[in-house]
């Protein structure tokens, strides 16, 4: 981490804030890997451990009215944009409680209130619809970035360049944030991309970038209000490179052969969580009981989400049809 | 009454939507400045504007996925594909997003984007602007999928498409554009789009058909009519959800089905509605369903193979014939 920070609100309150959000993901993700060994959840589960910093970095320069378009790999994002954990968890669960009623799973988080449009799982398929979004929002004046995450898998996808070009061509709100964690599943960037430096994509497309350490959620923070501030003012686009690494397998049905232990390991030292702990506790902002009192918050916050989700009721079976189609007396 | 060509009929409903809804806009390719591959939107863009007839790039896939991104952000967007076959380039986002948002979500979130595209052969283009996979697009639950046959539909069709709140994909049949018909002077248009039509009433057989097809099978029908054969034709309109009831009710009446369908026969939607016949009304059959389909080949482009490929006037006669054993 760097000694200064221009843009980021450096006190005690915001400091305490970033290391609740992320010691709250990765304690939260830690139970799901858990309670998927115990086969309470099933499916897909695709951790975020090791990439925190960036849901929680760039939430920070986004409002409440903006929207968010994220991957399957978004229980950070939606922990991060403040959808309760105990919602989440019963979606994991695939219970009725949960933020789409069981009916979504970890792939799949979502909440109109968040204006968190959800985990898309096919990679690069979000970009258009945020697109979209920002374009509704251009035609109808309001003042809304849509922020659009994805990982660096998805700029070999035709929908990334597609979608880069509109964004650019309409000078749309859009604020692009590709996670770049080095692996798409098991293919390192360099055996899957002629071009390397993703943020040259992005400005071939005449949109602003640029990359920023994925690690250090303060340089993450700072980055994504320089972001949203720019598109503000300009109503374009901006892409952010988040260069960052997952320190879990991409799913849990991964046996990590595509990597050397030693390079999770190496990467694990500048993990987001150690090294903003050691630069907090370093700077007196933070002390090691501030982080004890998170930790043991955090805890229970963790808790009541597990316990809530397995009280949580079952949707009935009668209902599987239900919200396929939108109902007619839910025309809008 | 009004003399208007099918291509009129969806210009003036596109017109009339952009007018009533300001959330209405149109985007594709070559929708503006080059009036539409099928000049369905001459001279709109004077009219209202490059931001509401938005000419894209060719992203199939990225102007699709806005269309939808669109819809969810409050707007109602009208996609023009320019032809199903390079709908396939955006079978993602319709598929994987549009279609599957409302459920995925939890009754979260709907997306009132309406695809437009053209289909269908018949004008010598080949294997690459000629197929027909309506039932493609039939098959996936969340999407409504319809097909304007006639020019009161396509004058009708586009509205009560707006109005649902899911996605509605509509087939235009690129050989209607040029038919002309007679419609009412005056609006209401707005066309019942969950309930199959009769266009014709018969007691003898039921043609079952839709879109570019439902010409040939009236031609059939009136041929057969000289010979004092009575076919009753149903235009299907919507080929998801199908009018199951009228379908059943009109063979309980006729005792006999043919379907006509420009999809290839293996996995038609014409291999659907003779199922829905044969667990809803298999001890009303006096014949086994028939099916006139294309031909398991791709479209060729020499003219008389082209037409050997297709459903014509006289194969569906022969299905009759068939059925009533004449």
């Amino acid at each position: 981490m760097r000694e200064a920070y221009d843009r980021v609100d450096l006190t005690t309150e915001h400091m305490r804030d970033l290391a609740h959000q992320m010691i709250l993901i990765r304690r939260f993700e830690e139970k799901c890997a858990e309670l998927y060994s115990a086969e309470k959840i099933r499916g897909f589960l695709h951790l975020y451990i090791g990439e925190e910093a960036n849901a929680v970095g760039v939430m920070q320069a986004l409002k409440p009215d903006d929207n968010i378009v994220a991957t399957y790999r978004e229980h950070g994002h939606a922990l991060a944009r403040g959808l309760p954990a105990t919602e989440v968890m019963a979606e994991m669960y695939g219970k009725a409680s949960g933020s789409s009623r069981g009916r979504g799973g970890s792939m799949h988080i979502c909440s109109a209130a968040h204006r968190f449009y959800g985990g898309f799982a096919i990679v690069g398929g979000g970009l258009p619809l945020a697109v979209g979004l920002a374009l509704a929002d251009k035609m109808r004046g309001n003042d809304r970035v849509t922020c659009c995450f994805f990982g660096e898998g998805a700029a070999a996808e035709g929908e990334f360049h597609e979608s880069l070009n509109l964004a650019a061509l309409w000078k749309l709100p859009v604020l692009f944030v590709c996670e770049n964690n080095g692996y798409a599943m098991g293919t390192a960037l360099e055996r899957s991309e002629s071009e390397t430096d993703i943020c040259r994509h992005a400005q071939s497309y005449q949109i602003p970038a640029a990359a920023v350490d994925g690690m250090d959620v303060l340089a993450v923070e700072e980055a994504a209000r320089d972001a949203t501030e720019k598109i503000r003012a300009s109503e374009g686009p901006f892409f952010l490179e988040n260069r960052t690494y997952r320190f879990r397998a991409h799913s849990m049905f991964d046996a990590e052969l595509y990597r050397a232990k030693e390079e999770v390991a190496e990467w694990e030292k500048r993990g987001p969580l150690v090294q903003f702990k050691r630069w907090t506790i370093e700077n007196d902002f933070l002390s090691d009981d501030d982080y004890a009192m998170i930790e043991q918050d955090v805890a229970v916050i963790v808790n009541d989400a597990v316990a809530f989700a397995e009280d949580a009721p079952w949707e009935a079976e009668e209902d599987l049809l239900k919200d396929v189609t939108t109902p007619a007396a839910a025309v809008l | 009454m009004r003399r208007i060509t099918y291509r009129d009929a969806i210009r003036e409903a596109l017109r009339e939507a952009m007018q009533k809804d300001e959330r209405v806009f149109l985007m594709g390719e070559d929708v503006g400045r080059y009036g539409g591959a099928y000049a369905c939107s001459k001279g709109l863009l004077d009219e209202f504007g490059e931001e509401r007839i938005r000419d894209t790039p060719l992203s199939e896939s990225g102007f699709t996925g806005a269309g939808i991104g669109a819809a969810l952000g409050g707007m109602r967007p009208i996609v023009e594909v320019m032809t199903v076959n390079f709908s396939l380039l955006c079978l993602d986002q319709i598929v994987n997003n549009a279609a599957t948002l409302r459920h995925m979500s939890g009754g979260q979130f709907s997306v009132p984007v309406v695809i437009r595209m053209a289909t269908g052969a018949g004008r010598q283009l080949a294997a690459q602007h000629s197929h027909s996979l309506e039932n493609w697009y039939a098959h996936v639950p969340g999407l409504r999928v319809v097909a304007p046959a006639t020019i009161a539909d396509a004058r009708g069709m586009l509205w009560s498409a707006l109005e649902d709140p899911d996605p509605v994909i509509m087939f235009e049949h690129a050989t209607l554009y040029n038919e002309e018909g007679d419609i009412a002077a005056e609006g209401p248009w707005a066309v019942d789009i969950d309930r199959a039509a009769v266009r014709r009433e018969g007691k003898d057989a039921t043609i079952i058909t839709y879109g570019g097809s439902l010409p040939k099978a009236l031609a059939a029908a009136q041929t057969l009519g000289e010979e004092g054969v009575s076919c009753e034709v149903i235009d299907l309109r919507t080929l998801r959800p199908l009018d199951t009831e009228r379908i059943l009710s009109s063979v309980a009446n006729t005792h006999r089905a043919v379907i006509v369908d420009e999809g290839w026969r293996t996995g038609s939607l014409a291999g659907e509605i003779s199922a829905q016949i044969m667990e809803g009304a298999f001890f009303e059959l006096d014949a086994p369903v028939a099916r006139v389909c294309t031909a398991e080949t791709p479209i060729p482009y020499a003219r008389h193979l082209e037409a050997a490929a297709l459903p014509s006037v006289d194969a569906i006669i022969a299905a009759v014939r068939r059925t009533l054993r004449r």
